[in-house]
């Protein structure tokens, strides 16, 4: 590092740290800071004027359909997180542990790939495949199975955060696992440790805080989704997501739609934060 | 060599799941040629209808040009604030740094209806929104972080000494930025560049909320999906898909080649 000798004020070092403080003051904390304020705003004749009037939170948290959807949107985001990280381990061990250097190098490429490529697209094509007449119910029917209704359920709203989440998750575990120090994988080998008890025992403690933000990054991404609810899972119940378009699409209710945004921003910090501490918490 | 039947079940499983993450891309392109309506098993015929009638369809031309304007307008604007920041990052110590990393990576972590929300209230009350320039201004928040992390990641690996080095032979601040600095990171710039016109070019719950009448592509597809199956999304989908997988390959040959050239130099 280079130190700075001088005192007075350094222009060049300030010009390299305004552009970030500025945009995203303006741009990022200032609407999240608005959406607090717009909260409290009232519409009238479907036009929204500033106010300090609590009757957004008081209507929206007294409906018991917004705590039905909450509580939805809680299972469901938290299913979709064990999910990920269950069938994500597997594939992770078997990248950081078993495959070549060549391969875990290809493996990740390819699974960066659809992370940025349009989830939208994608989920059309699994509405298309698990249609009632789709291709797997086709496939199916060949062994004399099915059909079987995969639309508009559960199972579709948890396909679509699968294909949201999974290869992050991945990504993320390897990242992971690669960082567990190989000789103390050993080590419990020539202590008499079984394959499977060193995962339990040495590995997955080892590689926990790894885990917890790949597990932290799935909740986050399904708690706010709102394509697999609805296209793959018909919105019955609609979850807080959909919810926040229902209110301000339709309904022009802004500031409803942002005391259902705020709630889902106060959680999402409470899970991440609890998770995070755990992931942190020293070893006994 | 450990026990080879786990092994073999663990490579069986990771082509299942490369199958599961691959499944809808490779539907998308093949169900694009295919002349079903509601496609199934077996397929039915090639066809290119799909593609002459999303290339007739009076609403994608202007939109194709909005998401080209927003893509070019926003990897240009992110990447410009994700290098200042990673290189602030890179090269200053100084008090409220954590504030500042905090500012710039937080935003992938805000659900982007919420941001969408916010950003449609904010603008409002501006009487910004609903226009291109809106959806600009949004995607270059979400998209800055993406340009920091990589930029960060090539400027770890330079040298430290490089900098002070030019300075010592006589160099300016902006001289070395320009000659030294600047050059060394040119691959990840690119990189940059691709990767948050890829996340610009997909985006689409932000784009919906403040793009008003002046509608992307992404947004005509969601406008498309809400109604019924219609296999032209297909056809929009399997182009969108190739432009947003070429750039993100691009981007990460850059950074995947030089991480590796340097990993032999050093």
């Amino acid at each position: 590092m280079s130190g700075q000798k001088a005192r007075r004020t350094d222009w060049y070092a300030l010009s390299w740290r305004v552009p970030l403080i500025v945009w995203q003051g303006l741009f990022f904390v200032g609407p999240l800071l608005f959406m607090i304020a717009m909260s409290f705003f009232i519409v009238k004749n479907y036009r929204m004027e500033a106010a300090f009037d609590w009757g957004n939170w008081i209507k929206t948290l007294g409906r018991p359909i917004f705590w039905d959807s909450y509580f939805l949107t809680l299972r469901l985001a938290f299913g979709a997180t064990i999910l990920t990280t269950l069938f994500a381990f597997p594939a992770s061990f078997f990248l950081s542990f078993h495959a070549s250097e060549t391969f875990r190098r290809w493996a990740v490429f390819f699974l960066i790939i659809p992370f940025f490529t349009s989830y939208l697209v994608r989920i059309f094509a699994w509405q298309v495949i698990l249609a009632q007449q789709g291709v797997i119910n086709a496939g199916l029917s060949l062994f004399g199975l099915g059909p079987y209704t995969m639309l508009n359920t559960m199972f579709g709203t948890m396909i679509g955060y699968l294909t949201l989440c999974l290869p992050l998750a991945v990504i993320l575990q390897t990242f992971a696992l690669n960082g567990v120090d190989r000789r103390l994988v050993e080590a419990a080998h020539n202590l008499g440790c079984g394959k499977f008890h060193t995962i339990f025992a040495v590995i997955l403690p080892l590689a926990k805080t790894g885990f917890v933000v790949a597990a932290v990054f799935c909740f986050i991404l399904s708690f706010g989704d709102f394509v697999a609810p609805y296209y793959l899972g018909g919105s019955k119940p609609p979850t807080l997501s959909i919810m926040i378009i229902d209110t301000s699409k339709s309904g022009q209710q802004w500031p409803r739609a942002a005391v259902v945004a705020l709630m889902m921003i106060v959680t999402l910090m409470g899970v991440a934060f609890s998770a995070i501490a755990y992931a942190y918490r020293r070893r006994r | 060599m450990s026990l080879a039947p786990t092994r073999i079940l663990l490579r069986i499983y990771i082509g299942i799941l490369f199958l599961f993450v691959f499944a809808p891309i490779i539907a998308s392109f093949v169900f694009s040629f295919n002349s079903d309506r509601f496609p199934t098993i077996p397929l039915g015929g090639f066809t290119t209808h799909w593609y002459e009638k999303a290339f007739f369809n009076a609403e994608l031309l202007p939109a194709a040009l909005n998401s080209l304007t927003v893509a070019l307008s926003t990897a240009l604007l992110s990447t410009f604030i994700g290098f200042t920041a990673a290189y602030t990052d890179y090269r200053y110590q100084f008090f409220g740094k954590t504030g500042f990393l905090i500012l710039g990576l937080l935003p992938p972590t805000i659900p982007l209806i919420i941001m969408a929300l916010a950003m449609l209230g904010w603008l409002s009350n501006f009487h910004a929104s609903g226009m291109v320039v809106s959806i600009v201004i949004a995607h270059t928040v979400l998209c800055a972080p993406f340009a920091m992390a990589i930029i960060r990641l090539r400027l770890h690996q330079m040298d430290p000494n490089l900098e002070p080095a030019a300075h010592n032979l006589g160099a300016s601040e902006w001289v070395t930025m320009l000659n030294i600095i600047i050059p060394f990171t040119r691959p990840s710039i690119i990189a940059a560049l691709c990767l948050t016109a890829a996340v610009s070019f997909d985006e689409f719950a932000v784009s919906w909320f403040v793009s008003g009448l002046n509608k992307t592509i992404p947004v005509v597809i969601l406008e498309i999906l809400t109604g019924n199956i219609d296999p032209q999304v297909n056809a929009i989908g399997s182009v969108v898909l190739l432009v947003s997988i070429a750039l993100v390959v691009i981007a990460q040959s850059l950074v995947m080649g030089r991480t590796r050239s340097t990993g032999t130099a050093s």
